[in-house]
């Protein structure tokens, strides 16, 4: 990743940007930490977020009229926060606290001429900023003194007074205010700042100030525009005029990069989406501790984090997209030492959800796939994130599972059946009366048996994406160009990419428009669907989907996140290879997604829907029925969905073509072997396979060399056929195995046996 | 060459069935993507057989080979 598309990105997730109160607050105060800290009682804490912010806090605090309540995100349930009365209480309520300290001297000075708010919040400003400031004025605070006690009680001018002196400004009181005063101090100062409705008559010389810098003709002379009325509103202007004073004696831009100044617009989105309504509490007396922290516990704590609310991956790392990009980058950045992102890379199930539900289109996905392929490229991806997934595409486009063929006695194909590796692995039955059905009532369909490439593109693997889509093309050409019909939707989605010239049509279409097949169920259920992620974005498989369904007299309930906003099943992106345990939390969420059994249409995402527990339906289980519970049929393991597929395969080939499987066997698959209940649930667990453990066996009858226990008489072997050392322990049973358990590294012993 | 400690394996039980021989704590090498390292291992004194216990493999080994991978 470039150091332009990072920025891209980060621009791209709005979770950092401030909220509405804020943004439309002309002094920026934090409204959404002070509310925080207030639904906790933490008055004082509260507090000082107000004085960080607002200049003469005491006073300002109790005078606001809060603008921000007109783009509170509260506002459209219920009410907007009421900011205003819950600064007042914490005024009244909480410890004062020092002034903040000003920063070190600048060893300029500014003239203030005027004492009503703006000049008293201008000088607070300036001296704050460490310009040397003296205030000229007549009675400070003038405009303040005709304000009932009940809005500004006795004394509170006073103390910030004296905490403006505090911070090191100067009070000259008294004194006329006229041009004159106003030219000696141009003389004497660096700048001059007036306030204007202090001074009226006395401004008339120097024009109107200009809107952005409040600059007058008069270089190094700032004054305020005339008549504002609402406090927050001098304070503004006195905040920008000081702004202005530290760009002129700086001698920089006046006006560039001032956009920040002021109210602006803000793009944080925040979802009002499970917000209960509830009204702002009121309280004519004025708030009481209680009414102050509920009105503040109605403040949304306002965010976006939209994505992860919805994705149980991005909620896992317990941050935001726009943190995990930059993780991702230097992740990437890193030469030499740890990759500490590289799992995180690996676990985005690449299902596109965050991209559908964020505002902003931010896709997870393509930061995860990108940073994979870089990973891929380079040579730093870690060899056992994908290799089992890899080594199973591998057996299925081998010679042990794949086909193609023409039907029976046909020499061309104006159809080709691709069921897809996983259906064929999961439910070979199934795919035998799909296959069996189409035929039936097409003709001439042929078979082709293949995976679609999809854990290579996942993995990052362009490069091997495109030699299997390439063995596909091969097939598909030599066998004459047929329409294609594809039942799982992530080959559906893969194919229509690799191969665009093809006509490709989903088997869910196929039977929509063909009719349900003699024999489909019907009778009147409901079910939960579960959209693959990879329908995500076909509307027509979407809705052919529930078509059929509706044929088959299905009462279809959809979750919560459905359809467009489907999610993933824990299988997508190739998770559960890189994180088992976030695959199972993610399975586990889905599965508690709706309370009637689900029905699905691919059979990974019924197979994930099984292992946690849950009863899932395929399409073929309704389709062509086999008799049994179906929704109960347990996910097959590892082995059994290798051999279901080399099972297939045979099976075919003697039924339908009347061929003998010319594949060879090797020695090690003649070894008898049978696990305890116990092994079997440790080596799926550990992804090791019967062949695996058969390779073993054989190794070591070959060799003689292995352990022996001197209690149990366990004999204990190991065998590493390629980048991976197995061992397993066992008893010998006649000429057959009984194994106990099985574990596996990847380290290898030096020059040593394993 | 890295050296790394590892917790004493734990083969108690074992011995080499080829050669009926007790197993000592030898040092062995092993490797994994570019890296080596010299460790103490339940080894076959004869024939020199090696035994990587389950909990080596799948506590102290598995930790390192994560290391190592995101190096
Ligand atoms: S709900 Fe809270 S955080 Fe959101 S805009 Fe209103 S005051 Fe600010
Ligand atoms: S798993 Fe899906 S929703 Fe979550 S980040 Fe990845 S693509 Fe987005
Ligand atoms: S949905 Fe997620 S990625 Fe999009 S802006 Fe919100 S937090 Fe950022
Ligand atoms: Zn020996």
């Amino acid at each position: 990743m470039e150091q332009h598309e990072l920025r891209q990105w980060e621009n791209k997730c709005i979770q950092e940007e401030v909220p509405q109160c804020t943004a439309s607050c002309p002094l920026h105060v934090d409204a959404k930490t002070f509310c925080s800290l207030m639904r906790q009682r933490r008055w004082d804490k509260a507090w000082a977020v107000l004085a960080r912010t607002l200049p003469l806090p005491g006073v300002l605090a109790r005078l606001c009229d809060a603008p921000c309540k007109r783009n509170c995100v509260r506002k459209d349930a219920g009410g907007s926060i009421e900011i205003g009365l819950l600064e007042r209480f914490c005024a009244e309520n909480a410890k004062p606290v020092a002034p903040p300290r000003p920063l070190p001297a600048r060893g300029k000075s500014v003239a203030v001429i005027g004492g009503g708010l703006t000049g008293l919040c201008a000088a607070w400003e300036l001296a704050r900023r460490g310009f040397r400031t003296t205030l000229y004025c007549g009675v400070p605070g003038s405009d303040l003194s005709a304000l009932p006690e009940t809005q500004l009680p006795a004394g509170a001018l006073e103390r910030e007074l004296e905490n403006l002196a505090r911070l090191g400004a100067a009070l000259e009181t008294g004194v006329p205010l006229d041009t004159a005063l106003i030219e000696a101090q141009l003389a004497e100062n660096d700048a001059v700042f007036l306030d204007s409705d202090a001074l009226s008559e006395a401004m008339a010389d120097f024009g109107e100030p200009d809107e952005l810098t409040l600059g007058t003709g008069q270089p190094g002379l700032f004054a305020s525009p005339r008549g504002e009325s609402a406090p927050v509103l001098k304070a503004a202007a006195a905040r920008r005029a000081a702004n202005s004073v530290e760009r002129f004696t700086q001698g920089v831009s006046m006006v560039t990069g001032r956009e920040l100044e002021g109210p602006y617009a803000t793009r944080l989105y925040t979802n009002l989406g499970n917000v209960e309504p509830a009204p702002p509490v009121v309280n004519a007396a004025g708030y009481t501790e209680t009414d102050a922290r509920d009105e503040a516990k109605r403040c949304l704590q306002c965010e976006c984090m939209e994505c992860v609310k919805n994705c149980e991956y991005l909620r896992h790392y317990k941050a935001y997209p726009k943190v995990y990009v930059r993780q991702a980058y230097n992740n990437e950045s890193i030469v030499m030492g740890t990759r500490q992102a590289n799992t995180m890379i690996n676990s985005c199930m690449l299902c596109g959800l965050c991209e559908v539900i964020c505002p902003e289109d931010f896709s997870m996905a393509d930061v995860c796939l990108q940073a994979r392929r870089t990973m891929v490229e380079k040579g730093t991806m870690p060899p056992s994130a994908h290799e089992f997934a890899l080594r199973d595409m591998a057996f299925a486009n081998g010679e042990k599972a794949a086909l193609a063929r023409h039907a029976p006695g046909a020499d061309a194909s104006e159809y080709l059946f691709f069921p897809g590796c996983q259906l064929t692995a999961s439910d070979p039955g199934g795919v035998m009366a799909a296959y069996a059905d189409l035929r039936q009532r097409l003709g001439a369909v042929g078979l082709l048996l293949h995976c679609c490439g999809a854990p290579a593109e996942w993995s990052g693997r362009q490069a091997l994406a495109g030699e299997t889509m390439a063995e596909i093309r091969g097939h598909w050409e030599r066998m004459g160009k047929p329409h294609l019909v594809v039942s799982c939707p992530t080959c559906l989605k893969a194919l229509r990419q690799g191969l665009p010239e093809a006509e490709i049509s989903s088997h869910w279409s196929l039977l929509r428009a063909l009719g349900l097949p003699d024999g489909a169920r019907q009778q009147d259920t409901e079910l939960a669907i579960n959209d693959p992620c990879a329908a995500r974005h076909d509307a027509v498989l979407l809705e052919d989907a529930r078509a059929l369904l509706e044929q088959m007299q299905v009462r279809i309930t959809e979750p919560e996140l459905s359809g467009e906003r489907t999610e993933c099943c824990g299988y997508g992106g190739l998770l559960s290879e890189a994180n088992p345990e976030l695959a199972k939390a993610v399975r586990e969420r889905r599965a508690q997604a709706a309370d009637e059994d689900f029905v699905t249409y691919c059979v990974m995402c019924r197979d994930m829907l099984a292992k946690a527990g849950k009863r899932a339906l395929h399409f073929y289980d309704l389709l062509y029925p086999a008799g049994e519970d179906s929704a109960a049929r347990p996910a097959p393991g590892y082995s059994a969905r290798r051999e279901n597929r080399a099972r297939l395969r045979e099976t075919l080939l003697a039924e339908l073509w009347r061929e003998e499987s010319e594949t060879e066997t090797a020695p090690h698959e003649s070894v008898r072997v049978e696990f305890t209940e116990q092994a079997r649930d440790i080596m799926e667990e550990r992804r090791i396979l019967t062949s695996d453990v058969q390779k073993v066996l054989h190794a070591a009858r070959e060799t003689g060399a292995c352990f022996v226990h001197k209690e149990t008489g366990h004999v204990l072997a190991s065998h590493r056929p390629v980048v991976v050392t197995y061992w397993v322990e066992y008893e010998e049973r006649g000429d057959g195995f009984l194994v106990h358990n099985a574990w596996s590294h990847r380290m290898r012993v030096k020059g040593g046996a394993s | 060459m890295s050296v790394i400690k590892v917790p004493e394996a734990d083969a108690a039980g074992w011995k080499c069935r080829a050669c009926d021989a007790e197993l000592e704590m030898l040092p062995v090498e092993l490797e994994y993507l570019d890296s080596l390292f010299t460790v103490a291992l339940p080894t076959c004194p004869q024939c020199g057989q090696v035994l990587i216990p389950e909990n080596l493999a799948l506590g102290k080994m598995n930790q390192v080979e994560h290391l190592l991978e995101d190096k």
